[in-house]
């Protein structure tokens, strides 16, 4: 029992995230846009991290960059032993098979298939996955399994889109405004999927958003401006997701 | 079946209607190249194993006459296989049921028809009895043109005496596969042309030939000198009036076979072309649209693993899904068309068997271009979705990129903003407009050619039958007469009108060029045959001198003013030498014509005459006709009107079905093209139009604001269609220029107009169905949706 304790404790220290100096700089049009400057990071194994920041922060590009949908510019980024700054676009590929969850604001269902067949997409070409169906109870949708994402309503379509996120298992579970597009009661009961997801599976959840209420249910909340990381703090207590109001 | 698998089935049957077009089309592209590029290997096939199979001659001559001797001297020609001597005569028939006379070509039955050159192939019946000398064997096409049967009589005007002829039996033969009585003719006249095989001993007699020939055929070893052994054959027959021997390049049933055989693989080329190169353009922009709506779909699935070749390959899918539906609908049209096909032809050339297959590898080919041609069309969707970064994927697109252009640097603000939004969306994306109006362009060039085509034949059967051929009826007598043969003719029942005309076989010799033809001497003024080019133009014909038809002054190299050997072929080894005096570029054959009296000068006669050509007064044409029936010395009697009908019939009956394909082709390419054009605009545009309709504008405002686009590429498409149209006519006009006839460059108006009511058609077509789906437009939700 002691020994179990210990392992969770050091599990809890090993950083798998690593992230020095990465800047990154957009084109668009004529005028480079700075969206990261020299970011310094470290994210550890079964952690859950939410991204604070206004729009045009950043948190967006960071996530991209972690989930490694997107290069820095410069700077370097290692997921373990993945060097995903310098991964070329088949490395990134395989590195998102095998570790990556994704969860969006706007759910990003394929509208042509089912529920099942949304999360069944991911489970296919997964090293390890879960049975779909299994990760669709873990969100609570076994009964909608079979319906299209015309069918479902904002909140189930989100569940839909963790249930796709998580059924392969992954390490890092990367939601970007998971509840931005998410009413009241909706969002709290994703967020309490997403807790649940923490504990159960013990992923390393990090989550993007600019509502500071979600911020209490974090182990960590590093908050970001104009590109940069203005603070890092550490809650002492984790609120449980029925706890938040805003 | 892979959750993404289900995706491709479900956004393709989402995308049905755009699916359907990209099918069609495909299908036409498959179905004319299974059935033109199959019809050529059958025919092909089919010609080849009928020759060998019965041994079509390799040469032929005809002679004035010869004695059987003769034909041993032409065997030990070197490079001669085989010899074989026969009698042909053309006579008068009469045929029941048809009043007006008919041509037979009489030909001697060889006695056995094993080992025979150009054996027969009984279809019905028996071989004649050789020791019968009123046993015939007939030809099919006549036969099955007059509803003769096995035992049905004929009658034929043999040495000046009506001699009745039973059919015993009804055979085809590789010489008369397109069964024409020279080169004079186009299409076949199968009622009042036939060829009847009698035996030979019975033939000799009859025409007094006994021990004698007037034609042979010829079979070559394999490695013969064909030029050689022709030269050698003429110098044996010269002194027995010889006409000069040809090979079978100048046979005229296998040129016109081979001449059909070569534009099938022609057609077989660019028509399947055509069709592909628009279901490229279809999926190009069908699928890239898709892409373009699916950028977050592909940003999801990139994010979750999938590589940029598995999204790759998932858009080619959808193409190639597409296409095979094309691809199976095709090969299933083109068997059945090629059967159709097949029946017409049996109609025209006669074969033993003519199997239309549609052999496996050509079926393979289909799909292999089929496939070509959906992964070239769905190249760049496919490599969009590959190359789409993640990232910027998951971000919406740009909004399109407008800024002012060309069309700004003008004053345009008295425009409707509805047609300035148009005209900025299509100099926005000019090549898919390009593209759009090359498709259009397309489908209107198909009409227009097609009915160019037959514009052509109507110019060809007016310039023959109306313009160049006043006469009702051509007498043409055994022999040549004196002058009182013609107040005997002009004597005959219902003549109103008779001109003389003299014609004689010759060959025109200019420097070393030669060619065998008929001289033709007309009356001065002749007003019942007249020189008209084809342009319509008519030319008098001079006192003095030849006039060449212009095919055959370029086959002579010569030009008005040079001096031409004439060489009698008619039995006299006379020759004589005469200026051109003109050219007339007439439509069909290759004539030479003179003045008749300078002609009788020439040839030292006294105003001897050949024939007449008839004026006849309609209603005492039947009695007319009974006369010449009745009439030993008339060779032949061709009446205007009959092979008019027969041309026309024939026309009619092969056009019609093509015509009404390529008509059901062009608008397929039409709709399919404008409507996926409207489709893709309307799913490009949706939000703008719903933004439109929030602001007040009415559903019709915005149908129209959507279909003005694809309304002005058509526009834009029309004058280059019809160019194009022209521009293919002319090419063909000058492709398939032959010595046999030239094809006029004449597009009526009402073949643009065809074009044009096409395209309307397609576009109000189209245009029903988008405004069926902007009906559905749900406003609301579209503007809700991020963009």
């Amino acid at each position: 029992m002691v020994s179990a304790e210990r392992t969770r404790a050091d599990e809890a220290e090993q950083v798998v995230f690593h992230v020095h100096s990465v800047s990154k700089t957009y084109l668009t049009g004529a005028v480079p846009v700075l969206a990261l400057r020299s970011i310094q990071l470290d994210l550890t194994a079964g952690e859950f991290v939410v991204f604070l920041g206004p729009s045009g922060s950043g948190k967006s590009t960071l996530l991209n960059i972690l989930g490694g949908l997107d290069t820095p510019t410069s700077g370097d980024v290692r997921f373990r032993d993945h060097w995903l700054s310098e991964a070329d676009d088949a490395g990134l590929t395989r590195f998102r098979r095998e570790h990556v969850g994704f969860v969006f604001q706007f759910y990003n269902l394929i509208p042509s298939l089912t529920a099942l067949e949304n999360v069944a997409l991911v489970t296919e070409i997964a090293e390890r996955p879960m049975n779909p169906r299994e990760a669709l109870r873990l969100v609570g949708l076994t009964e909608r399994e079979n319906h299209f994402p015309s069918q479902l309503s904002g909140g189930e379509q989100q569940r839909v889109a963790i249930a796709r996120a998580i059924a392969k298992q992954p390490d890092i579970l990367l939601c970007d405004e998971p509840t931005g597009a998410l009413d009241y009661p909706t969002g709290k009961l994703v967020l309490d999927v997403l807790a649940s997801i923490n504990a159960e599976l013990h992923t390393l959840v990090a989550v993007i958003t600019h509502n500071t209420a979600i911020a209490a249910m974090a182990d960590r909340v590093i908050r970001l401006r104009s590109g940069e990381i203005v603070g890092i703090t550490r809650n002492t207590r984790r609120a449980r997701p029925e706890e938040l109001v805003w | 079946m892979t959750a993404l698998h289900r995706k491709l089935f479900r956004d393709l049957f989402h995308m049905k209607g755009q699916v359907a077009a990209i099918a069609l089309v495909i299908a036409c592209g498959v179905a004319s190249f299974v059935t033109m590029r199959a019809m050529y290997r059958s025919l092909l096939r089919t010609q080849q194993s009928y020759y060998a199979g019965y041994r079509f001659a390799d040469l032929f001559a005809e002679l004035k006459r010869a004695p059987d001797s003769v034909a041993a001297r032409l065997r030990e020609i070197p490079g001669v296989r085989q010899v074989q001597s026969r009698v042909v005569m053309d006579v008068t028939l009469n045929v029941p049921g048809l009043s007006e006379p008919a041509v037979g070509r009489l030909l001697s039955l060889a006695p056995q028809q094993t080992g025979s050159l150009n054996a027969l192939f009984l279809r019905r019946g028996r071989f004649a009895d050789p020791t019968s000398s009123s046993e015939i064997v007939a030809s099919e096409a006549f036969a099955t043109a007059n509803h003769l049967a096995l035992g049905s009589r004929v009658e034929a005007v043999i040495q000046g005496r009506w001699q009745p002829l039973t059919i015993v039996g009804i055979a085809l033969s590789p010489e008369y596969i397109y069964e024409i009585r020279g080169s004079g003719s186009i299409f076949p006249d199968n009622k009042r042309f036939g060829v009847l095989w009698m035996p030979t001993h019975a033939l000799e007699a009859a025409l007094d030939m006994d021990g004698a020939f007037n034609s042979v055929a010829i079979a070559l070893e394999p490695r013969a000198d064909e030029a050689d052994v022709i030269a050698r054959v003429d110098r044996i027959l010269d002194p027995y009036g010889g006409l000069g021997a040809y090979g079978r390049a100048d046979q005229i049933s296998h040129r016109f076979i081979s001449d059909e055989i070569a534009q099938n693989r022609v057609s077989a080329t660019i028509i399947p072309a055509i069709f592909l190169a628009v279901a490229a353009l279809l999926v190009h922009f069908a699928f890239s649209r898709l892409v373009t709506m699916q950028r977050p779909e592909i940003a999801v699935l990139k994010a979750f693993g999938y590589s940029n070749s598995q999204l790759a390959i998932h858009y080619l899918q959808f193409s190639l899904l597409a296409a095979l539906g094309g691809y199976l609908l095709g090969c299933a049209v083109g068997w059945y068309y090629g059967i159709r096909i097949a029946a017409i032809y049996a109609d025209f050339y006669r074969f033993p068997i003519l199997i239309y297959q549609a052999e496996p590898h050509i079926l393979l080919w289909a799909g292999i271009l089929t496939i070509a041609t959906a992964a070239t069309g769905a190249l760049g969707a496919a490599r969009s979705a590959a190359t789409l970064p993640p990232a910027e994927a998951m971000r919406p697109e740009m909004p399109p990129d407008f800024r002012p252009r060309l069309m700004d640097r003008f004053k345009v603000q008295w425009m409707h903003p509805a047609v300035r939004m148009t005209l900025r969306n299509i100099e926005r994306r000019p090549w898919r407009a390009l593209a759009s109006a090359f498709a259009i362009c397309a489908s209107i060039m198909i009409v227009v050619v097609e009915f160019g085509m037959f514009d052509a034949l109507n110019r060809i059967m007016t310039l023959q039958f109306r313009d160049a051929q006043r006469e009702d009826v051509a007498v043409t007598l055994i022999e040549a007469r004196s002058a009182t043969a013609r107040l005997e003719l002009a004597r005959l029942p219902g003549v109103i009108r008779s001109e003389p005309f003299r014609i004689v076989p010759v060959r025109l010799r200019h420097e070393h060029r030669w060619r065998k033809t008929a001289l033709l001497g007309l009356a001065p003024n002749s007003e019942m045959r007249t020189m008209i080019d084809q342009h319509g133009r008519r030319q008098l014909l001079p006192g003095d001198g030849i006039v060449l038809s212009t095919a055959l002054a370029d086959i002579l190299h010569i030009t008005p003013g040079e001096t031409l050997r004439v060489e009698l072929l008619d039995g006299r080894r006379s020759s004589f030498s005469v200026t051109v005096s003109g050219t007339v570029d007439e439509i069909l054959g290759t004539n030479a014509y003179m003045d008749l009296h300078a002609l009788n000068r020439l040839l030292q006669e006294d105003r001897s005459i050949s024939g007449a050509l008839l004026q006849v007064d309609a209603a005492q044409q039947q009695k007319l006709y009974q006369t010449l029936k009745g009439l030993p010395a008339i060779a032949a009697v061709s009446i205007k009107e009959a092979e008019l009908r027969s041309f026309t019939d024939t026309i009619h009956r092969s056009m019609t079905l093509s015509i009404g394909t390529l008509l059901v082709f062009a608008i397929i390419i039409a709709v399919g093209m404008i409507y996926n054009g409207a489709r893709i605009a309307l799913s490009e545009r949706a939000r703008e139009l719903s933004t439109l309709r929030v602001l007040g504008f009415t559903r019709r405002e915005i149908t129209f604001i959507l279909l003005a686009e694809q309304g002005l590429i058509t526009l834009f498409a029309l004058p280059f269609g019809f160019l194009a149209g022209y521009a293919l006519c002319a090419a063909l006009a000058a492709v398939m220029r032959t010595e046999l006839y030239r094809i006029p460059l004449v597009v009526q108006p009402s073949s643009y107009a065809w074009g044009f009511l096409i395209v309307l058609l397609s576009a109000i077509v189209s245009g029903i169905f988008i405004s069926r789906r902007i009906a559905h437009l749900d406003i609301v939700s579209v503007l809700k949706a991020r963009e």
